[in-house]
C-alpha cells in the first residue's frame, strides 16, 4: 500500500501563499480558516539573517497523536496512502485533536467539526496532485508515494539534504523540507 | 490590538457610513450574488480566459460548477503562466464574490468626496456624462477632458475618447512606476525591455537584483524564473535595505544604504573596467562613446562607494568579478517600479550599461528579443487631429518623456497651464493611492467639471467621482485581445465565465454606448464585441471559435537570441549602445550617469520605503475576500534593534508621521533582523478611508499618504518618492 507525503523545496519556495489559496478555493475552505500557511523561519542578525520559508500543513504522520487520542473515531488513517483523515459526522468538537497536534494544523470549522489538511485525497484518488502541489508557481512542492523508491519524493530524498517539523516529537511526520 | 477592538472599530465605521450616506448604496450589497447564472448548467465547466488581478495577464482556465463560479486556474498552454498562476490570479475567485463590489450606476448628490450617491440607470448617467462632456468641448475643447486608465481594460474607453478627439490619455504605471527604466534603456540600446520584460532570467547564471524583490512582487514569469535560476544553482546577488525573500536566496546579499544605488552601479563598473573584465569584443562591435565613458568611471572606486553606500570594498570587488565571471549569462535586472529618487532615469542607464559591459543584452541567460504575432487592429475612421497637443508636458520640458505623464496633467488641471483640464475619467486607477501627494490630487478634482470613475469597486478614487460606472470583473467580461510580446508569439482571449451578479457592465460596453450618445457611433461600426473580435482573428487568419476553446493560440516560434539569427540592432541615433549619450548632452543632461547624493533622514527619523506583497495588487484586492484572508493589514517593518530602543515590538500599533506632519492610520510594528536600521518599510495598498470598502476599510495605513514629497526626475518627468521621512508614535489605544 502506498505511504503518501510531500517533500517541499525551501531553497525554491518563495512564500508566495498560492498554496494557501489554492486550497482555499479547491476545498472551500471558509473565511478566516486555512489548511496550511507560510512560515518563515528567520534566524541571525542583520544584515547576515539567515531564512527558511516553509509551507506548512497537517503532516500525516505515521504516528499520528490527533488519532489516538480521538474518543469518537473520527480522525482515522484513511486506508488509500494512510493519509490522516477528519470524518466529519462522527466528529463532536471536543478539540482534543487540536491539542494532541503539535504542528497546529488543525481548527474547528464554522460548521462543528475539526478540519485540516486531507492531501487533497478526492484530488489524488482521481490521479492529480493535492491542489497546493498543482499551483506552485516555484515547482517547489511534490507529492507521491515515500514506500516507492522509485517516486520523485522518495528520489528527492535519496539525493538532497532534508529535515523534518519537531522530529522530537515522535510522530514521525511526513512532509519533508529540502534545504 | 485585540480582537474586540478591532470588531468594535469596523462596527462604529460601518455605522458612520449609514448615518452619513442615507440611501447607502453602497451599504445595501447583499453579503454574495445571488442572481442565478444564465450559464446555470449542472456539472462542471472549465472555461479558458486570461487573468487581470494584475497587468500580467496569464492564461487561466476558470472550473464553473453548477453555475458557480469554483477555482481558477492556469492555462497549461499560456506561456506567461506557465498553468500556474499566481495567489492573487489563484484567489480571483474572490473579485467575483466580493460583497463590496459595485452594482449599479451612481451619481453624486452632495460635495464631492462625501460619497453620497443616487443610483441611477446606464441610460441616465450615460445622459449626464454626454451633456457635461459636450459642454466642456464647447467651453474649452476636447483636448480639456484626459483618461487616467491602467490594464487593457482601458483599450475600448481610450478609443472612446480618441474619437471624442482628446490625445490626453495616461497611466501611473509610467511617471509613477517603470518610467525612467524605460528611458534609461530607450536611451542607451534605443529600446525598452517591455512588460512583460525581456529577460532571460531562467537561463541566468548570474542575477543581480537591485531592490527589485522578486517572490514578493509576484509578476508570474518572471518569479517563476527566478525559482528555476534558483533552483539551478545561479549565483545571485541582492542589493536592497530589506533582507528580502530574493536576499534569501542569494549568495551575496548587499545591505546597500538607501539612496545610494547608483554608487554601486558606477563602482562594479569601475571595476569591470579597470580590471578589464568587460566583454571587450561586445562594446567594441556595438558600443558607441565607451573611451568617455570609461574615463568617466575615474572617481567611482570601491573605495570611493564604501563610505556612500556602506559595502565594503572587498564585497563590490567580489560581486563585480562574480558578474564578469558568468558573462554573458549575468542579468543585471532592470527592476519595474523605479521611481525612487528623482534620478532614476539615470540610475536605470547605469543599470543599462552594466548590462552592456557584460554583453547579456541580445544574449541567453540576459535579455531576449521578444517575439509576437501580427494580429491587425479594427479598422476604424481616422481620430480627430488636436490642435493643441498634449497638456502634460508643455514646451516639452521632460524631453525623454515617451508617455503622457500623470502628474503633468494633474498640475495643469490645478494651474490651467498650458491650457484647462475640466473633465478627467479614471479606469482602474486608484488615482488617491497611485499618485504622491493626494492633496495636490484632490485640489485637481475640485476644478473639474465631470469625473467619471469607472471601477469594480467602490476605492477611493470612486469616492471623489461625479459619476460611478460598475464595471463587470474579468470573470464576467469579454476584452481586447492580448497580443502579446514574449518568448514565442501567441495571442489569449478574455471571456464571460460567469455573469456579473447584478448591473455591472462590461467596459466595452459602456465604452460603444457612450460614444452613441455622445454621436460617436461611427466609432463604433461592430454590434458587438464578439463581431469585434471575430474580425481581428478572421483578419489574422486565425479562428475565433479555436480562441474560445482553447483560450491561447500560439504562433510558431521565433529565434529571440542573437545566436540563434534574431537581429541585433539599435536604434539609438548612433546605431550603436550608447555608452556616451550625444542625446543627453544636447538636451543639457549629463551623458555619462553621474553620481548625485541624496537627503539622509535626520536623527530619529527613517526613510519610508515601501513594495508589494505577493496576495495583493496595488490598492485594489484588499477587498477580496480569499486574499485579505492571506493578508488582512499591513505592516511596518523596523530593524529590531531600532524597536527596541523604542520600547516597540512585533504586534504593537504605532502610526508614522511624515516630515510635512502628516500622520498614517495606525500600524502593527514588525520588528526584525531582515531591514537596515535607517529606513521603514510598508506594503503599498493598505490603509483604505473610502467607506464602501467596508472590509478592508481602516486596516494597515497607506504609504501614499505619508508621500507628500516627490522628485520629479528632470529627463522623463518620473515622479521619486522614496525621499520621505517618517517618525514612529506609539498608538495607545491599540496593541
Amino acid at each position: 500500500m502506498a505511504r503518501f507525503g510531500m517533500v517541499i523545496d525551501t531553497v525554491r519556495c518563495v512564500g508566495c501563499m498560492d498554496c494557501v489559496v489554492a486550497c482555499k478555493t479547491e476545498n472551500n475552505v471558509p473565511e478566516g480558516f486555512n489548511r496550511d500557511w507560510i512560515a518563515y523561519d528567520v534566524s541571525g542578525s542583520y544584515p547576515t539573517p539567515h531564512m527558511e520559508i516553509r509551507s506548512e500543513r497537517c503532516n500525516h504522520c505515521d504516528n499520528p497523536p490527533c488519532v489516538s487520542c480521538c474518543p469518537t473515531g473520527a480522525s482515522h488513517v484513511h486506508d488509500v496512502g494512510g493519509v490522516v483523515l477528519v470524518d466529519h459526522d462522527k466528529c463532536i468538537g471536543c478539540k482534543g485533536c487540536i491539542a494532541a497536534c503539535p504542528y497546529g494544523a488543525r481548527f474547528i470549522h464554522p460548521d462543528g467539526y475539526a478540519d485540516k489538511c486531507t492531501f487533497c485525497i478526492h484530488r489524488v484518488e482521481q490521479g492529480q496532485d493535492p491542489a497546493c502541489v498543482a499551483v506552485c508557481p516555484t515547482h517547489c512542492m511534490h507529492f507521491g508515494d515515500l514506500d516507492d523508491p522509485n517516486s520523485e519524493v522518495s528520489q528527492l530524498l535519496a539525493s538532497r539534504k532534508h529535515h523534518v517539523l519537531m522530529p522530537d516529537a515522535g510522530t514521525k511526520p511526513r512532509i519533508f523540507y529540502l534545504t | 490590538m485585540s480582537s474586540f477592538s478591532r470588531r468594535k472599530f469596523l462596527k462604529i465605521s460601518a455605522a458612520t457610513v449609514t448615518v452619513a450616506s442615507g440611501a447607502a448604496a453602497f451599504a445595501k450589497a447583499p453579503s454574495a450574488p445571488e442572481k442565478p447564472s444564465k450559464r446555470a448548467a449542472k456539472g462542471i465547466q472549465r472555461i479558458p480566459t486570461y487573468c487581470d488581478i494584475c497587468f500580467w495577464k496569464c492564461g487561466a482556465i476558470a472550473t464553473v460548477k453548477d453555475g458557480k463560479l469554483w477555482k481558477v486556474e492556469g492555462n497549461p498552454e499560456d506561456p506567461l503562466s506557465r498553468g500556474r498562476l499566481c495567489p492573487r490570479g489563484t484567489g480571483g475567485v474572490g473579485a467575483h464574490f466580493d460583497p463590496d463590489r459595485l452594482r449599479r450606476p451612481l451619481i453624486r448628490r452632495s460635495d464631492r468626496g462625501r460619497e453620497e450617491w443616487q443610483e441611477v440607470s446606464w441610460d441616465e448617467a450615460f445622459a449626464y456624462i454626454a451633456k457635461k462632456m459636450h459642454a466642456i468641448k464647447q467651453n474649452y475643447g476636447p483636448e480639456a477632458v484626459a483618461l487616467f486608465a491602467h490594464g487593457i481594460g482601458g483599450a475600448f474607453l481610450k478609443h472612446t475618447l480618441k474619437a471624442y478627439g482628446t490625445p490626453n490619455i495616461t497611466a501611473p504605471s509610467f511617471a509613477q512606476c517603470r518610467g525612467p527604466r524605460d528611458a534609461g534603456f530607450w536611451l542607451t540600446y534605443g529600446e525598452e525591455v517591455g512588460s512583460p520584460e525581456r529577460t532571460d532570467i531562467k537561463n541566468a547564471q548570474c542575477l543581480v537584483l537591485i531592490g527589485s524583490h522578486l517572490g514578493e512582487n509576484m509578476h508570474n514569469s518572471q518569479v517563476q524564473e527566478f525559482a528555476d535560476a534558483v533552483g539551478n544553482g545561479a549565483t545571485i546577488i541582492v542589493a536592497d535595505p530589506r533582507f528580502s525573500v530574493a536576499a534569501s536566496k542569494a549568495k551575496h546579499y548587499l545591505p546597500i544604504k538607501p539612496g545610494t544605488d547608483l554608487a554601486l552601479l558606477l563602482a562594479w563598473m569601475h571595476v569591470l573596467v579597470t580590471e578589464g573584465l568587460y566583454n571587450k569584443e561586445y562594446v567594441a562591435k556595438h558600443g558607441f562613446g565607451f573611451e568617455q565613458f570609461a574615463a568617466s568611471l575615474a572617481p567611482y572606486t570601491p573605495e570611493w562607494a564604501y563610505p556612500e553606500t556602506g559595502i565594503a570594498p572587498d564585497t563590490i570587488r567580489a560581486t563585480a568579478r562574480e558578474m564578469a565571471r558568468y558573462q554573458p549569462a549575468t542579468l543585471v535586472h532592470p527592476g519595474r517600479h523605479s521611481t525612487w529618487y528623482g534620478d532614476d532615469a539615470q540610475r536605470s542607464r547605469a543599470v543599462a550599461l552594466l548590462n552592456a559591459l557584460l554583453g547579456s543584452w541580445g544574449s541567453k541567460g540576459g535579455f531576449y528579443a521578444p517575439a509576437s504575432m501580427d494580429v491587425p487592429g479594427f479598422p476604424y475612421p481616422p481620430y480627430p487631429k488636436s490642435e493643441k497637443g498634449k497638456v502634460d508636458n508643455p514646451g516639452n520640458r521632460y524631453p525623454f518623456a515617451h508617455e503622457p505623464i500623470t502628474t503633468g496633467i494633474r498640475e495643469a488641471t490645478i494651474t490651467g497651464k498650458p491650457y484647462p483640464v475640466k473633465g478627467w475619467f479614471v479606469y482602474a486607477t486608484n488615482l488617491i493611492q497611485a499618485l504622491p501627494n493626494e492633496a495636490e490630487t484632490i485640489k485637481a478634482i475640485q476644478n473639474l467639471d465631470l469625473l467619471v470613475v469607472v471601477d469594480v469597486i467602490p476605492n477611493e478614487i470612486a469616492g471623489w467621482a461625479d459619476v460611478v460606472l460598475p464595471e463587470a470583473v474579468y470573470l464576467e467580461r469579454y476584452d481586447d485581445l492580448n497580443v502579446e510580446l514574449f518568448r514565442e508569439p501567441f495571442v489569449a482571449l478574455r471571456q464571460p465565465v460567469v455573469d456579473a451578479p447584478d448591473d455591472q457592465k462590461p467596459n466595452w460596453w459602456m465604452a460603444k454606448r457612450l460614444a452613441e450618445v455622445m454621436g460617436l457611433g461611427q466609432y463604433y461600426p461592430w454590434k458587438d464585441i464578439e463581431e469585434y473580435l471575430n474580425h481581428r482573428l478572421t483578419a489574422a487568419g486565425l479562428s475565433f471559435d479555436e480562441l474560445k476553446a482553447k483560450g491561447i493560440i500560439r504562433g510558431a516560434p521565433q529565434p529571440i537570441f542573437a545566436d540563434e539569427g534574431a537581429p541585433l540592432t539599435f536604434d539609438t541615433p548612433s546605431g550603436k549602445i550608447e555608452f556616451f549619450s550625444p542625446q543627453l548632452q544636447a538636451a543639457g543632461f549629463d551623458p555619462v550617469p553621474v553620481y548625485t547624493k541624496h537627503p539622509e533622514p535626520p536623527a530619529g527619523a527613517f526613510r519610508l520605503l515601501f513594495g508589494r506583497a505577493p496576495v495583493h495588487s496595488f490598492s485594489r484586492t484588499q477587498s477580496n475576500r480569499i486574499l485579505s484572508d492571506m493578508m488582512a493589514e499591513n505592516e511596518v517593518w523596523i530593524n529590531e534593534d531600532v524597536a527596541q530602543r523604542l520600547e516597540l515590538k512585533s504586534g504593537d500599533y504605532v502610526r508614522l508621521k511624515n516630515q510635512d506632519n502628516v500622520v498614517s492610520l495606525p500600524i502593527r510594528v514588525k520588528a526584525t533582523q531582515r531591514i537596515r536600521p535607517d529606513c521603514v518599510y510598508m506594503v503599498h495598498g493598505f490603509g483604505h478611508t473610502a467607506r464602501g470598502l467596508k472590509h478592508a476599510f481602516g486596516k494597515g495605513a497607506s504609504d501614499s499618504q505619508l508621500i507628500t514629497r516627490y522628485a520629479t526626475d528632470p529627463l522623463m518627468g518620473g515622479t521619486g518618492m522614496n525621499i520621505n521621512f517618517v517618525t514612529l508614535e506609539p498608538e495607545a489605544t491599540r496593541g
